[in-house]
């Protein structure tokens, strides 16, 4: 016990501590410069499963490319190539 | 001045072939007949709709890209509007990054139907592109 002591804690198991990856815009990354609304499986990663747009801060994706992503999706929607509200998308 | 456009227009399923050409050809004639000039066209053929549009559940796609003056597009709007045929349609501007886009795309297809064992090679690419 009094090795213990000189200012060092010491734990039974070592407390795990969480190493998050880094997120990232993908089309940053990828170089992509147009969102094209005709891919509908493509705009499905930034939907969840009642057909909502995901936010920025789960996809990673910069404010730029949230915008055009957004606008994307809503085009898609207006051709019915995406629903506007659903229950198990995926 | 000359803007490059995109349509997307739904008809109704209960179209035969010769009358879904028939409305292709009354809007690829409209836009000609307006200065314009039909870059490229892509039939999507019988496609499930997200929603149901008019008690429809599934119709024609149809994809026509164009060259026009802007003012043009109020009048095939109108035009898509008095359409009993037409379920749905989009119409949008191609800045530069989507001309760019739409002309790579047009390509791909192209060599797809010109080439069936091209076919293999072009989604390969553009998934890459896509998913990282």
């Amino acid at each position: 016990m009094a090795q213990n002591n000189n200012g060092e804690i010491r734990y039974l198991n070592p407390p795990t501590v969480e190493v998050r990856k880094k997120k990232y815009c993908r089309f940053k990354k990828a170089g992509i410069k147009y969102v094209d609304y005709k891919d509908a499986e493509f705009l499905k990663k930034f939907l969840n499963e009642q057909g909502k747009i995901l936010p920025r801060r789960i996809t990673g994706t910069s404010l730029k490319f949230q915008r055009k992503v957004a606008q994307a999706i809503k085009r898609a929607r207006s051709i019915a190539l995406l629903p506007y509200v659903t229950d198990l998308l995926k | 001045m000359l803007k490059q456009y995109e349509t997307v227009f739904i008809a109704t399923p209960v179209l035969s072939d010769v009358q879904m050409k028939e409305a292709v050809a009354k809007y690829t004639d409209l836009i000609k007949a307006n200065g314009g000039e039909v870059v490229y066209e892509e039939d999507w053929g019988l496609k499930q709709l997200a929603y149901s549009i008019q008690h429809k559940t599934s119709g024609f796609y149809y994809l026509i890209e164009f060259t026009a003056d802007p003012q043009f597009v109020a009048t095939l709007e109108t035009q898509y509007r008095r359409d009993e045929r037409i379920l749905r349609y989009l119409t949008v501007a191609l800045d530069k990054n989507a001309a760019a886009y739409a002309e790579k795309r047009r390509n791909n297809k192209l060599g797809q139907k010109a080439a069936a064992p091209a076919q293999e090679e072009a989604p390969a690419a553009e998934e890459e592109t896509v998913t990282e």
